[in-house]
Formats: structure tokens, C-alpha cells, sequence
């Protein structure tokens, strides 16, 4: 413990380069990032860094907020107004200076409390705010609960999206597929290759999503068709699931390596104000209402089609569907196709949500769509639905009652709790537990 | 191609806590699965709260070396309970998802910066090893031979882990083969049957639940020994990883763990190794070291994967043995 400063541990002082306070300053240190007084994450090689001063004089203690990637952190500044936040990848990330912890009658003067920093080629980013005497823009707890919200019912379509083929396949073939994280960064990968290839944006997402559905095709025909003939324990399929997930995570990372990409208008697209302070990312807006299409289309594909209807009955009981006729294992390799193809989707949406690409990126997101399926009743596909939205809003708006970085504690606590009283989730039936 | 190194490096992992730590652990699973048929898959869990007991119990609260280890086995066994209550009622699938979430919760309230002054964030706790060094019966100096080459406190740490590791085969080996071993084989079988003898199942299998967790915490314990704990570590992967050594060697075997364990570590070593160096001579093309490296984890899995398909008992199984019916 420095004495200087009693809410982190720092690291020894040495002379740190003199910044002035600017909007939206960015630079890059080519040199050995310095040792800044102030410091969480140090074990990262990314770092995103900052000066905190009011007309020359430093400000202690101001907290700083990191969130993108699905990490975030938070800092204080030290006596020399410094503080720096090591991050695990480079990409893009909101920093938010937390106004409240400026002193009286200071406050951010131009350019807002939060800004997005993108890493160039370099492991450290500038990011400074400009300071000074003057009325907060404070947003009200209310607003800050509708971005929440927001967000959270943004997080919720594509965790759907991704929850929907996972309970399609649980359904009716009663496998927890743990691959299916990868079947969502497949559809990110692929449309950034698209786009690598030159095939213009507008084309490159559903093309990225028609080869989501091919890849569930060739995984049906190739591994799991098989294994269904061999009549393999569930466990094992189950098993198998988890290998083939290593090996196609390591294979991303084989090709794409262990940096973020991104896709285009990923950043900087504009936001749409609303009323007061809230407002709306277009891209944001653009997610939501695709999802809310495909939904209501799948949705209608369900309950309204020849083989909608098949693949119900199979979920329901594939011994009495294929007595009834029903050519079960036609069924199981649509709902493969179409779980795939849905995944695909949601990698898309997940790479503008994080954003950006990364060959762990599905990982990261696999047991939020597991809490989704398991809260709506893992076999439902309405049901993973409402429980996509609930995981989504609830993690979202929880990070403002507790540590942002435990707010996806919270999601996997509601999976184990759910489990606990309704172990067949909120429109699942009770014969399904077992 | 340099084979000498190659051979040195890949020989050096026979003997390092990592191979002790996973045999460890995977003989935690092979009590929970091989034996009692319960899908745990978050042994990263066990290992992460058996490994923080120790170290914080040494941080923060001064323990000696001893209090510590034996904070570390009731905080799985803590751990087990809290897990076990909610969940072993629950059909296989569902007991993996849940396990799974468990470790990551464990996981990511240990990265959580909440506790940070305790449980050292994302940054993880070093230097909890005074202790335990304090008592090393080797004097200072260098061990060993050919590519098995330590200094006193590395011996210090493999021949502790040795002994606990045979003190855990030992007490298995003799669990498995007493009453109590055979009611939870029986089980694993066929549950209801041994409910209908008059068996508590529940609480056959918390107590399972408790002999493999503490394994685990052992595990983690040996496995952050010598040099230090970070929660990036205990990872999904690392429970999958597990898995892989226990599936190898067998699943419902005393001595498939530690022969798993061994083979996992030595094959990746071997192909930590000899990938890259493949690529140094130009023989895979233009990969670079870092593609060699992802190429050795795309290996594991297609291994779990073929293992579990085709010798789903593993070498040292019996097919009649474990027949994964569940």
C-alpha cells in the first residue's frame, strides 16, 4: 500500500510523462508502458491510462469505470491525478469518469463523462477528460435504469436468438449442446470474412448467416447423424460436444489468432436521442428489430408450418412422432440447420454488442444462453425466449446496484436458484427433469 | 530439429506439480463420475477454492502451512455442500450445467474487484509459500539428473505433492473397496435399486461429492505451490482439460487419474515442443509458433472426442465397468 492513496495497491512511482488534460487524446507509448501510480490489471499487456487534473492541479480519488469485452474494472486516481486500467485484449471500451467523485462544483465539461477508446496498434491508450468548474450532467437514476434496460432487452434478443437452437436441439435430441457457443462465434467469424473478402456489408451478414445453416448441416451429417447410429450415451454425446467445442475454439484461434477484430460500423455510428438524457445507438436499434423478425418468422415457422409442427412433436415424444410418421431424424437435421443459422445471427449481434470478434467470443456468452434455456425450461423454445430476456435485462440492470464486475454473477446465481424451486423452468413441464 | 530439448522438456513433465495437480484432481472426478456417475463439471471450482483457502488463509489471516492446507480441504468441503444441496437431486444434464456455472461464479467473484485487498482481483495472491518453505527438509542447493532438474524448494513441492497424491490414491483404493465403495458403485448403476435397499443416496452422494471436491482443493492447492494463484487460471477449459486426463486414463479406475494426468501432461509438453519446432524447420508450412500452439489444444479435443467415442472406459478401464448409462 502506497500512503498516498488507500483504495488501491500501486506500483512504484516513476517519473510518468506529463500530459495536459484534452478531449479525447489519443496517443500511443512506444516505448515500456511506465509504471503508473494508480493501477488494476497489471498483469495485462493492454492498458488504458489517464491524468485527472483541474487547471494544472491534480485531482485524487476519482474514480474511473472500464467496461467492453466482457470485462470491466474500476480505479482511483492517485495524489498526481494518475490512474491506469489493464485490460485482457485490445478492442473497444467505454471509460466513464464517475462525476460524483469530483469534488464540489467540478464536473465534465465537454465531451460527457463516458467515451469510447479504441486500441491502435500499440498496448496503451490515452484516454483524458475534460475538466473543469461547472453544472453536472447528471443522469438520473431513472434514466440511467431505461439504458440499462435498454441494453439489457438488447443483450436479451440475441441471447434468444442463440437460447432458441440450443433448447431446439435439447428438445429433441436431448443433448446440452456445449458447442453451441461456438456455433455463435462462427457467424461473426464468417461475416468478417465476407467482408475480407470484399463481399459488400448488406450481404455479407445474411450470407454469414446462410453458412451458420450450412455448418449445422454438415455437423448433423458429419458427427452427430453418426453418432445417433451407434446409439452413443448421452453423456458421451454430451462429452463429444465439449472436445468438439475445444478443438473448433482452437481452430478459430488458428486462423484468426488471439485479437480482436471488428466489423464494420462498429463504432461511432450515432446515437438517436430519446427524451431527456437517454438515447439509442443506431446499430443498437438496427440488432433489436432484425432479432424481433427472425423471432416472429421463426415463430410462425413453429406453430404454423408442416415441419414446424414435426419438430414440436419430436420434442415432445420422438418415439410416438415416428410412429405417427414423422421422419425424426429428417426433423433433428432441420432443427440442427436452423439452431446453427439462429447462432450465426446472434455471433453477428454479439460482435456489435461486446463489440468485437474474438475466437472466445461464443465462450463467453455459452452459459448465459445455458441460464436462459434452464430459466425458461431447457426443451422450449418460447420458453428460452422469456429466459433470454430475463438473463439479458437482469444482468444489465443489475450493474447498477452491485459491482459491474459481478454482474454476470448474478445470472448464473438465478440458473442455480431456478434449478433449486422450478428445476423445469418458468414454461417447461415437470416430466423433463427427471 | 533439435530432439534433445524436445526430449528434455517433454521428459521434465513426468515430474511437476501440474501432472500431481491434475492426477489430483482427476481422481476428485473419478470419485465423482467413475464411481458415483455425478457430471461434475466444475472441478475448476474445487481447485480454485481449495487453492484461495490456502493462500488467503496464509495472507490474510497468518496461518502456518498446515492451518492452511486444512483451509483449503474445508472450503471445498464447504464448497462441495453448498453445491450438493441444490443440485443432486438433479438428472445428469442438468447437474453439468450447473456445475459448470458454480465454477464460474466461484471463478469470477475471485476476479472480482470487490474483495480485491483479500483475494488480489484478476492479479491473483503470491507469496503465501514462507511456511510451507520454512519446513523443507532439503537443504539448499540443486537436485537431480538429466532432465529432471530442481532447486530444494521445487523438490520440496514435488516430493509433498508425491506423498499427498499417494495418501489420496491410498484412501481411494481402500474407499472404493470397502461397503461404502460399493454402495456408491451401486449408485452409479442403478439409484433407484439402492434406494429401494434402504439407502440414503442423498447421502452417499454428498458425501462423494466431498471426498472428490477435497481432492480437487488439493489439487488447487498443489497445483498454485509453486509460485502463485490467478483466477484466469481456474477457466472452464481447465475443468474440460481435467476431464480429458480422467477419460484417458479411465473414468472408474484408482489408477487412471494419475496414468491420464501423466500422458496429458507429457503429450503436451511433447507437442509444446515439437509443433513449434516443426515449424522452425519449415515442415508445417507457414505457421507461426502461436498457430503450433493453438494446433496442440485443437489435438485435446479431437482426443476427448475420440476417447469418448471409441474407448469410452479409457486404457485402463473395464468396458463392463463403466457403461456412462446415465
Amino acid at each position: 500500500m502506497n500512503t498516498t492513496t488507500t483504495i488501491s495497491p500501486t506500483l512504484g512511482k516513476r517519473t510518468v510523462m506529463t500530459l495536459i488534460v484534452m478531449v479525447l487524446a489519443f496517443f500511443s507509448v512506444f516505448a515500456a508502458q511506465p509504471a503508473l501510480a494508480d493501477t488494476v490489471g497489471d498483469n495485462f499487456d493492454d492498458t488504458i491510462v489517464g491524468n485527472i487534473k483541474n487547471e494544472g492541479e491534480p485531482l485524487q480519488g476519482v474514480v474511473i469505470k472500464v467496461e467492453g469485452n466482457g470485462y470491466s474494472a474500476e480505479v482511483a486516481s492517485d495524489a498526481e491525478g494518475k490512474w491506469a486500467i489493464g485490460v485482457p485484449e485490445k478492442g473497444t471500451y467505454k471509460v466513464t469518469l464517475v462525476e460524483d467523485t469530483l469534488p464540489e462544483g467540478i464536473a465534465v465539461l465537454e465531451g460527457g463523462a463516458q467515451q469510447e477508446v479504441t486500441f491502435g496498434r500499440t498496448g496503451t491508450v490515452v484516454q483524458n477528460f475534460f475538466i473543469g468548474e461547472g453544472e453536472r450532467n447528471t443522469i438520473s437514476i431513472l434514466d440511467q435504469f431505461l439504458m440499462r434496460l435498454f441494453d439489457g432487452l438488447n443483450f436479451g434478443l440475441l441471447l434468444g436468438l442463440a437460447s432458441i437452437g440450443l433448447s431446439l436441439v435439447f428438445g429433441t435430441t436431448a443433448l446440452p449442446n456445449f458447442a453451441h457457443g461456438e456455433m455463435v462465434t462462427f457467424g461473426a467469424i464468417m461475416a468478417l470474412m465476407l467482408v475480407g473478402f470484399g463481399v459488400p456489408f448488406w450481404i455479407a451478414i445474411p450470407g454469414a448467416v446462410v453458412l451458420g445453416g450450412a455448418s449445422g448441416w454438415a455437423m448433423d451429417a458429419g458427427l452427430w447423424k453418426p453418432l445417433r447410429s451407434r446409439n452413443i450415451g448421452l453423456v458421451q454425446l454430451m462429452i463429444v460436444s465439449i472436445g468438439l467445442s475445444l478443438s473448433v475454439r482452437y481452430i478459430y484461434q488458428f486462423f484468426i489468432g488471439g485479437d480482436t477484430a471488428q466489423l464494420p460500423y462498429s463504432s461511432g455510428t450515432g446515437e438517436i436521442p430519446l427524451f431527456r438524457t437517454v438515447s439509442l445507438g443506431v446499430v443498437d436499434l438496427i440488432s433489436m428489430g432484425i432479432s424481433l423478425i427472425v423471432i416472429i418468422i421463426f415463430a410462425w415457422w413453429l406453430t404454423r408450418t408442416k415441419i414446424g409442427k414435426a419438430t414440436r412433436a419430436v420434442s415432445d415424444n420422438p418415439a410416438l412422432a415416428s410412429a405417427s410418421g414423422i421422419d425424426v431424424d429428417k426433423v433433428i437435421r432441420v432443427v440442427w440447420i436452423t439452431a446453427s443459422a439462429l447462432a450465426a445471427l446472434a455471433g453477428v449481434m454479439w460482435a456489435y454488442f461486446r463489440p468485437g470478434i474474438r475466437w472466445d467470443m461464443g465462450t463467453q456468452i455459452l452459459l448465459f444462453i445455458f441460464a436462459a434455456g434452464v430459466l425458461g425450461g431447457l426443451g422450449t423454445a418460447f420458453g428460452a425466449l422469456v429466459g433470454a430476456m430475463i438473463v439479458g435485462v437482469l444482468i444489465e440492470t443489475s450493474a447498477l446496484f452491485i459491482p459491474s464486475d459481478l454482474k454476470y454473477v448474478g445470472a448464473l446465481v438465478v440458473m442455480i436458484v431456478i434449478l433449486l424451486f422450478r428445476p423445469q423452468g418458468i414454461l417447461g413441464r415437470k416430466e423433463r427433469i427427471g | 530439429m533439435d530432439w534433445g530439448s524436445i526430449f528434455t522438456n517433454t521428459a521434465a513433465s513426468m515430474l511437476s506439480p501440474a501432472t500431481m495437480a491434475f492426477a489430483l484432481a482427476a481422481l476428485g472426478l473419478a470419485v465423482h463420475f467413475g464411481f458415483v456417475g455425478l457430471l461434475n463439471f466444475g472441478i475448476a471450482g474445487f481447485m480454485a477454492v481449495g487453492a484461495y483457502g490456502y493462500a488467503i488463509s496464509t495472507l490474510t489471516f497468518g496461518f502456518p502451512w498446515w492451518g492452511a492446507m486444512i483451509a483449503g480441504i474445508l472450503a471445498s468441503v464447504v464448497f462441495a455442500v453448498l453445491l450438493g444441496i441444490p443440485t443432486l437431486r438433479l438428472r445428469g444434464d442438468y447437474l453439468a450445467i450447473v456445475t459448470i456455472g458454480a465454477a464460474e461464479i466461484v471463478r469470477l467473484l475471485f476476479t472480482s474487484q470487490a474483495w480485491q485487498p483479500v483475494t488480489g482481483s484478476a492479479d491473483g495472491l503470491s507469496g503465501f509459500q514462507g511456511s510451507f518453505r520454512s519446513v523443507n527438509p532439503f537443504p539448499e542447493g540443486d537436485y537431480g539428473f538429466g532432465p529432471w532438474q530442481y532447486t530444494e524448494n521445487q523438490l520440496w513441492v514435488l516430493v509433498f505433492g508425491a506423498i499427498v497424491l499417494a495418501l489420496c490414491v491410498l484412501l481411494l483404493w481402500r474407499l472404493v473397496n470397502s461397503p461404502w465403495g460399493r454402495v456408491i458403485k451401486g449408485i452409479r448403476e442403478d439409484e433407484d435399486a439402492v434406494r429401494a435397499l434402504g439407502k440414503n443416496v442423498f447421502a452417499y452422494k454428498m458425501q462423494a461429492l466431498i471426498v472428490g471436491g477435497v481432492f480437487g482443493g488439493l489439487g488447487g492447492i498443489i497445483y498454485v505451490l509453486p509460485s502463485s494463484t490467478n483466477p484466469g487460471v481456474f477457466i472452464t477449459s481447465l475443468t474440460f482439460f481435467v476431464w480429458t486426463a480422467l477419460l484417458l486414463g479411465g473414468a472408474a479406475t484408482v489408477f487412471g487419474p494419475l496414468l491420464g494426468a501423466l500422458i496429458f501432461w507429457v503429450l503436451q509438453a511433447f507437442l509444446g515442443s515439437f509443433l513449434p519446432a516443426l515449424v522452425n524447420i519449415g515442415l508445417l508450412g507457414d505457421f507461426t509458433s502461436a498457430q503450433a500452439g493453438s494446433l496442440r489444444y485443437v489435438l485435446v479435443g479431437l482426443g476427448l472426442m475420440l476417447i469418448v467415442i471409441f474407448r469410452p472406459q479409457g486404457i485402463l478401464g473395464n468396458k463392463k465397468e463403466l457403461t456412462f448409462v446415465k
